[in-house]
């Protein structure tokens, strides 16, 4: 089981004291939380990618290989990359790079963005979001698997004899995550390539993502991909965690009432009630976490909203402290105890290059075994 | 068999005049579908008891478990009877709000009733320039009669009464004609709904 943060690296002046950072400041603190993620202990660092203020990231390769230069462990991943208005040459060509700079510490999340006036930044529509996303990924996959690629499709130009370079560290490209909130055109699409899932369902009630996710086992199954308990899943969620629960809702109130994303709507307590938002003590957010695996099956990744909002750096810290010292052990010892045995863990670089090696050994023993065949039969007749 | 009819309404007051036509409607439909042996539930949905959760998912984007389960049972009826009140010469911002919280396809070939009360008979025409436009957008079927109330219908009921017993018949007709009429919804997990044909060749290139 992985446990993580991801961030969307939005600049949100802090409702308690009037201060918005400025853009250097937050890239930096991003760097810094990362960094710390590593160092309490938590196995993965997801980057959103945003073309549009109040974000920053806009250039995720840029940040995560310099993340990898300070880090040896943590596994860095993006929430999500534009498989939509990215150029898949390009992708294709950024991650490789990465892989090998960030020694395969690095896997990556397609997601098509939702932000209508952001595609014809990029020469696209909104309206063809799906379809961009189907086609753009075959490609992706064709340029990390196969040397030589020729193709034509609808929506960039066509490719004659184009070998996406660098190569994927040790001829493997990174695992890849499919994100989505609403789509299950996207389940199907992770479900066809045995990709894993990821449901970030932090704004959303739990009933949807039961069906969404309900959806993804059945087609991860009906692909031929495994048993539908065998399907990676990976989950959002968002925690506010102090020693008190009293203290957590006191302290968090101001950011949930004054977020981009949900503030000026529901009360906090009515969220907390409809979604896995938990706000609360170190207890609290582990027993809400493990709900989760309840509605949704065992799954392989965690990954936590932690700073957003306009929280300030140092709360941020303290929260991964806490997350990081009290509730993410529990919470790893918990769940692996429950899971089954024929449950898989997220495929990581190294088990996808012994995946790799262990199907060229076997295609070359049934190579040699049809080859002595013929001989012996050569020399029976 | 059970026919069920949900009544919508926006009326703010207690009673409202709203829910007090929303109700006649809901009665003269429900009487002209017993009268051909049907059965008849009734379930009156009172907008401003959802108002909250209606401003909040416009933020959120996602309905609470209240409104979600009404909107289900909205999208699930045989028959809608719908009433406004008059604002500003058109719906109410709240109706128009439950409106737009409905899931695309909910009131799709759905017999309607529509209604709205007023101060003054000058606002009748509400019913053809607002409402009906919006309910041709949903496509659902209204009927042809539809019933303004103004404050001075309620001091002559005989001929309110007359207008509402058409409408009802009228609402009776269209369920019973409509059986079967309403589409299959293909819901978002019909993969063969995935069928626009480049999605599969695209997957299998």
């Amino acid at each position: 089981m992985q446990f993580g943060i991801f961030t969307v690296g939005d600049v949100t002046t802090d409702p308690t004291t009037g201060r918005t950072p400025s853009e250097a400041e937050r890239i930096k603190a991003m760097v810094t939380i990362a960094k710390k993620a590593e160092e309490v202990g938590l196995d993965v660092f997801a980057t959103g990618e945003h073309h549009n203020r109040p974000f920053v990231p806009s250039s995720p390769t840029t940040m995560l290989g310099y993340v990898a230069a300070q880090t040896s462990r943590l596994l860095l991943s993006t929430s999500t990359t534009l498989i939509t208005t990215n150029d898949p040459v390009k992708i294709a060509e950024d991650y490789a790079m990465l892989q090998h700079l960030a020694d395969g510490r690095v896997d990556l999340m397609m997601g098509r963005g939702n932000t209508g006036p952001v595609y014809p930044w990029f020469g696209k529509d909104v309206r063809d979001g799906i379809a961009l996303a189907v086609e753009n990924y075959a490609l992706l996959r064709r340029l990390w698997t196969e040397d030589v690629v020729d193709w034509t499709g609808e929506f960039r130009t066509p490719l004659q004899g184009f070998t996406s370079t660098p190569r994927p560290l040790d001829g493997v490209p990174p695992f890849v995550w499919h994100g989505s909130i609403r789509s299950p055109e996207i389940a199907e699409q992770a479900a066809y390539y045995g990709d894993g899932f990821f449901a970030n369902h932090i704004f959303w009630p739990t009933d949807h993502f039961q069906r969404l996710i309900g959806f993804y086992r059945d087609r991860y199954e009906h692909h031929g991909h495994g048993t539908r308990d065998q399907a990676i899943v990976g989950l959002g969620g968002q925690a506010f965690i102090r020693s008190s629960s009293q203290d957590a809702v006191r302290e968090f109130r101001p950011y949930f009432d004054n977020a981009p994303v949900y503030g000026h709507g529901p009360a906090l307590e009515d969220y907390m009630r409809e979604t896995p938002l938990s706000v609360g003590s170190p207890q609290q957010v582990i027993e809400k976490t493990l709900t989760f695996r309840e509605h949704f099956g065992d799954y392989q990744r965690q990954l936590f909203l932690a700073d957003h909002a306009g929280l300030p750096l140092k709360t941020v810290l303290e929260q991964l402290d806490i997350l990081g010292e009290q509730v993410v052990p529990v919470l790893r010892r918990e769940l692996d105890a429950l899971r089954p045995a024929h449950v898989p863990d997220a495929p990581t670089h190294a088990s996808l290059v012994l995946a790799a090696r262990q199907a060229d050994a076997a295609e070359t023993q049934d190579g040699a075994a049809e080859l002595s065949g013929l001989t012996s039969t050569g020399r029976a007749a | 068999m059970t026919r069920r009819i949900v009544v919508l309404s926006a009326g703010l007051g207690s009673p409202s005049s709203s829910r007090l036509l929303a109700d006649r409607l809901a009665a003269a439909a429900s009487r002209a579908l017993r009268a051909e042996g049907e059965r008849v539930e009734v379930e009156v949905v009172e907008l401003r008891e959802h108002a909250v959760d209606l401003a909040n998912q416009l933020v959120t984007g996602f309905p609470s478990t209240g409104l979600g389960e009404t909107l289900d049972r909205v999208a699930a009826a045989d028959a809608v009877v719908a009433v406004s009140p008059v604002f500003n010469a058109s719906y109410s911002g709240l109706f128009k709000m439950f409106v737009d919280a409905l899931p695309m396809g909910s009131l799709d070939g759905v017999p309607v009733l529509l209604g709205a009360t007023g101060g003054s008979t000058r606002h009748s025409l509400v019913l053809e320039h607002a409402l009906r436009p919006l309910f041709a957008y949903l496509r659902a079927t209204t009927t042809s009669t539809g019933v303004f109330a103004a404050t001075e219908d309620w001091a002559s009921p005989g001929e309110l009464d007359a207008r509402i017993e058409r409408a009802g018949q009228e609402l009776a007709r269209l369920v019973l004609g409509s059986g079967r009429a309403r589409p299959a919804s293909v819901g978002p997990y019909d993969v063969s709904a995935f069928s626009f044909a480049r999605f599969d060749q695209q997957l299998s290139a």
